[in-house]
């Protein structure tokens, strides 16, 4: 490890500020703090030796990047800006001594830690889910078991996906890269649709078929199966007892905060590290960000866990502050996110809630083109008529314009109307607003009927 | 196993080709086969025949396996395995075949003998195979030009299908790869023969591709083409002036309005070939720090080079005082427009450049002038060198080794916009342009970018499109072609070449959108 010197630090002793996790949260942080302050950081993590895109693991084992195409940074980065990298595993937090034992047994003191560990993948205790050929797909370490696992369909002859949401159809999408027959096993009957509305679901739902993957809506897994070696041979399906032949199972059934590290600690815990809006922990000078947080008060519609990348952002940009001494309160605007699946591209704004999650008031327009995979969804209160948030499917739409229109308060017609004003689409794309309006057109007068 | 060394170079994924592909690629092969042996003067007659059985295969094969890779697949970016295969993952295939471009170009270039050029008497080899073509075109018989003009154009056109259909789910693409498609044919190509066909007693027009514009083209105002044009009346004092006014009026009014996109990707013909067939390549460019650094000092080191090159040329004809223009009145020009565009940079733009930058240039203008006013008042030789000397250096060392050996024998190595980026003298000018007046920017979508890298590994010109892009800041570079692809390949929609107000279009933010609004406001108004 390297301590580049610094001349403030030789006069003062600064501030120890130790990071466990180098992903965005705890990144974005570290470079925040050195924007404001000199103080000493370490950034602790035992997946890799430097900060990489998560979202983009998948890019790696499709051939469209290498590894290095996922630093944001040049390796020199770290050291010019005097942020410290620690290799190891954390295997205790002792916060009365303010120490961290590693995994070696070794120690390393801290003055503040802030907890930005991220998630696991979800293993609901299927039997054979520790097999050999079995593996999630979050970490780097999981995608060298992919590697390993499913090299190409000589050797994986088909993957089963267990689990329908963002990262298995990323999955499904990694191994028809290299022509690898997939099965997709999803609980809900239709994609994604404790998150999406129906409409938007089912458009999914048929791309997923034209890609060739193997696609069993309601259904849940029994069991892994294991041949002579203790590898993976099958999968046996609940409701039918079918059994299905695989090389490979890709568990990818939600995440939840990787928090085993500190069960034995003071740290209070809950689904994840219980922070309050400053994202402080039960005891001081401890907080956490990003995927591990649980906030004790949610802001708005939010999850207590937000497992997104821009969450764990928006965290790090927020406590930077906090630890620079100037004390804020994580208070993110409205709430965006997105995502690919396979060719369809996915942006949301504000609020819109599938059929199973949506508050009474909620209604929705959905309009969908009639050939292209392309499709919008807007919600919008019923009675005050308020615009809630948008969905969007194959049609670019600009954050900012909708993100202006939720603080304003913009009622459902304003917002159709001038729909193409928030156009992100490249250049002499096809416009689709004309039949979005007028397809809404439609639908008010027939509900006015 | 250790995805950091092994998973790119080792080729473990599928790397196969499928069989339509590989007799495409047959077809295509035996295309070029036909022009290898002609080269060893094996007689094929007829030759219109071959010609055409030569460059039909050639064509057809690219644009079969086009079908053959893309038809089947659903709409959509298509860089599956991109780092996986030898050829454009600098493996053994993409070496063997930068080996031989290489080789083609030195021929090409300097021995055009084993081409079969005769310069007095019939052509042999495959030069005199494209006679029959030459002939019919502009009425002279075949030179390595036109064999080199017309490979280079049916490779466009060929890869220009392949490239559509690649991206047919991307209008920019389409729109942006015919307009590359049509200049070359029709501007590079066939005009300039027509041209030739029309000279006889009256009109005396050199070869001229009328958008390759000075400084890229860097001989158009050598002395034999401003005789030829001025001895061809008003049609050549036309085109004399249109060289002029291009670099001097159009180019910096249409950059204002696009970014030099409206040439180096839509018009331009090396351009033309980096987006067709150099495609297959971009994502090799260097995209570090370093990179960017070396590029700045070379292409700029370039344009200096061929601007006092040209004024030395055009000095040596101009002071014989049998034009309209005299020599020292033309020497005084030139001196007092460098002076005005650094005093202008100086006054107005000056927090907008690097300190390097500036010193750079400060000190590349005082050379200059120190050199033109001992010229002036000392009498010695303008800029020291011997002009003809001067003007084959550049001849030799820029436009034939950088431009053509390097900048495209290149491709598979270092990816397919070398010469853009490091050497060409007119991408530096409407750079110099883009990054200083103009409305064109790639805009950043709020904060909904997720660092992954493609708009950064698929930037040809090497830019780190990620690194505005995660801060949420427009992506203003004297160096982008606007191309587009960073938009394309963009999963989460984040970025948009767009011309609008040159106000606010350089808007670097500390914190993005979607966060707390007061916590944007102080931390963004701190800066």
């Amino acid at each position: 490890m390297e301590h580049s010197f610094h001349y403030k630090n030789f006069f003062l002793e600064q501030e120890h500020i130790v990071i466990i996790g180098n992903g965005i949260a705890g990144i974005t942080l570290a470079r925040h703090i050195r924007k404001n302050s000199d103080k000493k950081i370490t950034i602790i993590s035992a997946e890799s030796d430097h900060f990489f895109s998560r979202t983009a693991l998948m890019y790696v084992y499709m051939g469209h990047m290498q590894w290095k195409h996922l630093k944001p940074y040049e390796d020199w980065f770290w050291k010019k800006n005097r942020l410290n990298l620690k290799k190891g595993y954390v295997t205790k937090v002792d916060s009365e001594n303010k120490k961290l034992i590693f995994d070696d047994e070794s120690d390393f003191s801290y003055d503040k830690l802030i907890i930005a560990c991220g998630s696991k993948p979800n293993k609901f205790g299927w039997p054979g889910q520790d097999l050999k050929g079995v593996t999630g797909m979050y970490s780097k370490q999981d995608l060298e078991k992919i590697e390993e696992f499913a090299p190409n369909n000589k050797i994986c002859k088909r993957g089963v996906i267990v689990g329908g949401g963002l990262i298995g159809i990323e999955l499904a999408e990694m191994l028809r890269s290299r022509d690898i027959p997939v099965t997709m096993l999803v609980r809900e009957a239709s994609f994604w649709n404790g998150v999406l509305p129906d409409g938007e679901s089912k458009m999914i739902n048929e791309h997923i078929e034209e890609h060739h993957i193997d696609l069993r809506l309601s259904t849940n897994l029994e069991s892994i199966n294991k041949d002579e070696n203790g590898r993976v041979k099958s999968v046996t399906l609940a409701e039918t007892g079918e059994e299905i032949a695989c090389d490979f199972v890709g568990l990818t059934a939600g995440v939840s905060p990787n928090i085993d590290f500190l069960k034995n600690s003071a740290i209070d815990l809950g689904k994840g590290v219980k922070v309050n809006k400053y994202l402080e922990t039960n005891i001081k000078d401890i907080y956490a960000i990003g995927d591990c947080a649980e906030q004790q008060e949610p802001v708005g519609n939010r999850p207590p866990v937000e497992a997104v990348w821009y969450t764990g952002r928006m965290m790090g940009e927020v406590l930077a502050q906090t630890i620079c001494g100037r004390r804020i309160a994580y208070n993110p605007g409205h709430w965006f996110n997105s995502a690919k699946f396979l060719d369809i591209e996915y942006q949301t704004y504000g609020w819109v809630f599938s059929k199973r999650r949506s508050p009474d008031y909620e209604a929705h327009f959905h309009w969908r083109h009639p050939e292209q995979k392309l499709c919008v969804t807007l919600s919008y209160h019923e009675e005050t008529r308020q615009f809630l948030g948008i969905n969007t499917f194959g049609i670019r739409m600009r954050h900012e314009v909708f993100d202006q229109w939720l603080t304003e308060q913009q009622d459902v017609d304003y917002v159709i109307k001038h729909l193409k004003k928030a156009n992100f689409d490249p250049e002499f794309f096809q416009l689709h607003e004309k039949a979005i309006q007028q397809h809404y057109n439609e639908s008010q007068k027939s509900i006015s009927i | 196993m250790n995805i950091e060394q092994n998973m790119s170079v080792t080729g473990r994924a599928a790397d196969s080709l499928n069989p339509q592909q590989k007799m495409a690629t047959g077809l295509g092969m035996t295309g070029l086969l036909i022009l290898a042996i002609s080269i060893f003067n094996v007689e094929l007659q007829p030759k219109t025949l071959w010609l055409t059985l030569s460059l039909v295969f050639l064509a057809v094969g690219i644009i079969w396996y086009a079908k053959a890779s893309y038809a089947d697949t659903s709409p959509g970016i298509k860089n599956d395995g991109v780092f996986f295969k030898s050829i454009s993952s600098r493996g053994l295939w993409a070496y063997v075949t930068g080996v031989g471009l290489t080789g083609f170009y030195i021929i090409l270039y300097f021995y055009p003998e084993y081409l079969g050029l005769v310069k007095e008497g019939d052509n042999t080899g495959i030069i005199a195979l494209f006679d029959p073509l030459s002939k019919s075109l502009s009425g002279n018989p075949a030179s390595q030009w036109f064999v080199y003009g017309t490979l280079y154009t049916l490779i466009i056109f060929a890869f220009g299908i392949k490239f559509i259909w690649k991206y047919r789910h991307n209008k920019y693409q389409l729109v942006r790869t015919i307009s590359v498609m049509f200049f070359q044919t029709s501007f590079a190509f066939l005009i300039p023969e027509f041209m030739a066909r029309l000279n006889g007693d009256k009109l005396n027009l050199p070869y001229y591709d009328l958008k390759n514009i000075w400084p890229l083209n860097y001989y158009n105002f050598d002395q034999y083409r401003v005789d030829d044009l001025v001895s061809s009346g008003d049609i050549g004092v036309g085109i004399l002036i249109f060289g002029v006014i291009s670099i001097f009026i159009i180019t910096p009014i249409l950059t204002y309005f696009y970014g030099k996109r409206w040439y180096c990707s839509w018009v331009c013909g090396c351009g033309g070939l980096a987006e067709t067939s150099g495609d297959s390549f971009r994502h090799l460019s260097d995209k570090s720090l370093s990179a960017w650094r070396l590029e700045r000092w070379l292409i700029h080191s370039v344009l200096v080079f061929v601007t006092v090159m040209t004024t030395a040329v055009v000095y040596s004809y101009l002071k014989t005082d049998q034009y309209w223009l005299g020599g020292d009145t033309f020497l005084w020009s030139v001196g007092i427009l460098l002076t005005l565009i650094f005093g202008w940079v100086m006054i107005f733009k000056k927090d907008q450049f690097k300190k390097d930058a500036l010193i750079g240039g400060g000190a590349y203008l005082l050379v200059i002038l120190t050199l033109l006013g001992l010229h002036a008042f000392q009498d010695t030789k303008l800029f020291l060198f011997d002009t003809y000397e001067m003007r084959s250096t550049y001849g030799f060392l820029i436009g034939s080794i950088f431009s053509g050996v390097v900048g495209t024998g290149f491709y598979p190595i270092f990816g397919n916009r070398v010469w853009c980026r490091f050497g060409c003298p007119m991408a530096a000018i409407l750079g110099f342009q883009q990054r200083l007046f103009s409305k064109f920017r790639i805009t950043t979508n709020g904060g909904q970018c997720i660092s992954c890298g493609n708009c950064s590994t698929y930037c040809e010109m090497g830019i780190d499109v990620r690194a505005y892009a995660q801060k949420g800041e427009n992506i203003v570079r004297s160096s982008c072609v606007g191309c587009g692809i960073c938009s394309a390949v963009c999963p989460r929609g984040v970025l948009k070449l767009e011309n609008d107000t040159p106000n606010g279009r350089i808007n670097s933010n500390e914190i993005l959108l979607g966060n707390d609004l007061d916590l944007m406001d102080y931390v963004n108004a701190k800066k």
